[in-house]
């Protein structure tokens, strides 16, 4: 071997190997409206333990936030996102479906059906509760006005609406038409639908809307924590709720084709470690490792919590049922 | 002069004061609400953008994000408003230099991007340039970003901005008529000189006007823009949209000191645009002379 082809071969290793060693990487999550808070937090533990791995290289995590479902659109219409880490299953569902980015059975590739951290649906109200306001029932009292985003844009609002229903099923001994009457009801206390559950939140946080906000767990105790909040509202914890289970997945297409596989799939998967989890329950997402939640056990309150796959036979049955055009919210919403 | 023409005037000028009580309710009630519906809340804006003191909104307008949506605004400005220059000019001189068929139609055409909503525009170019739209899958096949990205947010900035120019200089050029060109054209200039040394300087003015209102609505577009974004923070959100961003992160302070941001060039256009306008008044009245 002359000497001239040994030095272009170390040359181009030493350009493979380099390569191989320093990257930039330009990572687009999308996501829904109430994990702005979250998402900077992990964005930062991430990009920390990846660099405490693959020194050298440069990570840049890129964030847009919005109503769920609004998001799953834009990934199906061609938002690039490496990631989606979204409000619901069926919005995830959507983008498989319709976009083809990623494969429909992408719920079994994480622990727990790639729902690191989970939450559930609360009542926002203001000091004191004035309306006197403690369970499913006094939302349709007369003179509640009751705030919450819309369920065609929104995953919050899905969780909401399902949660509403699983209390009129309840208290009606499981009858449908009168579950549906309850949520009809309900929606008639509702004046105004936000696009996400943030909108929501600020309709009723900063611009005084309404009497009560059916939020987010997570959303809830952050609208206490902003300034002057815990001399604001009080959380009312209704007798029954809804496990909300926001998962998360690598769009494999999009990550392909920006050479993002490995670090989309290592950014999903650290979310499941203890200091993921730890970054999750501080921002009052109820964590899945048990060390984790133990620790912060006094944090979340305990309540009965129906689930979407028991219930509501996942959100494969649910979403078409209704919420899809013609669904049970556009009966009972268009009926009025 | 005769009496009859002095007391004609004196009772016109009493006409135009009209009588002092109603007068001053008047001008009372216009500055009332100019006060309250544009000046106050336009204090308030400046008043919570300044809450924190000087250094929380610098801070504010010099973040990374802040920044490239300062840029990313001055870039689609920066494209959108030559191109509309080149539009309108063209349009309007076909529409007033020329008379051919269907030339209503067209002059309608311009103008409907003022009677179309703006969500409708963004939602256009989603369905065209989507990843389901028309031109999706060439467009992705060729790996070419157009909605979500750059090119998404200048399009939809063209579209909404397109009638500014044109609607300006229609008017302008159909009024001066087309007797100047013949005439530099019967004294020998090409069609090239023709138009910067008669038509240009003609309508420069009133070109200057077109300009400013064009890049004021380009800078300020938020629902069509919105529609084509994807929000995706430091890379897609142009000034509104990071004011809007911020507001929902109850960051309040922040929110103001960018929408104080924006008013600001929004008060230096419209002083470009006042002194414009003088001009195009005085050159009307020296032609009016002639």
């Amino acid at each position: 071997m002359s000497l001239r082809r040994y030095a272009l071969a170390a040359l181009a290793s030493a350009i493979f190997a380099g390569s191989a060693v320093a990257k930039d990487y330009e990572l687009l999550n999308v996501s829904y409206d109430p994990t702005r808070e979250l998402y900077q937090d992990y964005n930062t533990e991430f990009t920390n333990f990846w660099k405490a791995n693959h020194p050298g290289d440069n990570v840049k995590i890129q964030q847009s936030h919005g109503g769920s479902g609004k998001q799953a659109r834009g990934v199906i219409d061609g938002l690039r996102a490496d990631v989606v880490t979204l409000a619901l299953a069926g919005d995830i569902d959507e983008i498989a479906k319709l976009g083809k980015t990623l494969p429909e059975n992408w719920q079994t590739r994480l622990p727990d059906a790639s729902t690191p951290y989970t939450s559930t649906i609360v009542f926002l109200v203001r000091k004191g509760n004035p309306k006197g306001i403690k369970d499913w029932g006094d939302l349709t009292k007369d003179g509640v006005s009751v705030i919450t985003p819309n369920p065609k844009t929104s995953g919050g609002a899905r969780w909401n609406f399902l949660a509403a229903y699983a209390y009129g099923l309840k208290a009606n001994g499981g009858d449908e038409e009168k579950a549906k009457e309850y949520v009809k009801t309900l929606f008639k206390h509702v004046p105004v639908l936000d696009t996400g559950a943030r909108g929501s939140t600020i309709t009723f946080v900063n611009n005084g809307q309404g009497d009560v906000l059916l939020a987010w767990e997570n959303e809830a105790f952050l609208a206490l924590k902003e300034d002057g909040g815990t001399d604001k509202f009080d959380i009312v914890v209704p007798s029954l709720s809804i496990l909300a289970e926001p998962p998360v997945a690598v769009v494999d297409k999009n990550a392909e084709k920006k050479g993002n596989t490995e670090i989309a799939k290592a950014y999903l998967e650290h979310l499941y470690s203890p200091a993921g989890q730890e970054i999750a329950a501080k921002n009052f997402y109820r964590p899945r490792d048990k060390a984790v939640a133990a620790k912060y056990a006094t944090q979340f309150p305990k309540l009965e919590l129906v689930t979407i796959d028991k219930d509501f036979g996942g959100w494969k049955t649910a979403q078409p049922k209704f919420f899809n055009d013609g669904g049970v919210f556009d009966q009972i919403y268009q009926a009025q | 002069m005769s009496n009859s023409t002095l007391s004609a005037s004196s009772a016109a000028n009493a006409a135009r004061r009209g009588s002092p009580l109603s007068r001053r309710l008047l001008i009372g009630f216009g500055w009332l609400f100019f006060t309250l519906f544009l000046l106050l809340p336009l204090l308030i804006v400046v008043s919570q953008g300044l809450k924190m003191g000087v250094g929380t909104f610098f801070d504010a307008i010099l973040e990374p994000d802040a920044l490239s949506a300062l840029k990313l605004t001055i870039i689609a400005v920066a494209i959108s408003v030559p191109l509309n220059v080149v539009f309108g000019v063209s349009a309007a001189w076909c529409v007033s230099k020329y008379s051919f068929r269907g030339k209503s139609i067209l002059v309608t055409l311009i103008d409907l991007p003022f009677s179309v909503s703006p969500v409708i525009a963004g939602l256009v170019y989603v369905l065209m340039f989507g990843a389901q739209g028309f031109f999706g899958p060439w467009l992705q096949d060729h790996d070419i970003q157009i909605v979500f990205a750059l090119p998404g947010i200048v399009l939809a900035t063209i579209f909404v901005t397109v009638p500014f120019v044109a609607r300006e200089l229609i008017p302008l050029m159909q009024e001066q008529g087309t007797q100047e060109e013949e005439a530099a054209r019967l004294l020998g200039a090409n069609g090239w000189q023709m138009f910067w040394h008669v038509t240009v300087p003609n309508i420069k003015w009133g070109l200057i006007y077109g300009v400013v209102l064009c890049t004021a609505r380009a800078m300020g577009e938020f629902g069509a823009v919105s529609v084509v974004s994807g929000h995706i923070r430091g890379v897609t959100n142009t000034l509104p949209l990071h004011v809007e961003i911020l507001y929902n992160e109850y960051n309040h302070v922040a929110a103001f000191a960018v929408a104080t941001l924006l008013l600001i060039l929004a008060l230096f256009i419209l002083l470009l645009k006042q002194w414009s306008e003088s001009r195009i008044n005085r050159l009307r009245a020296s032609a009016a002379e002639e």
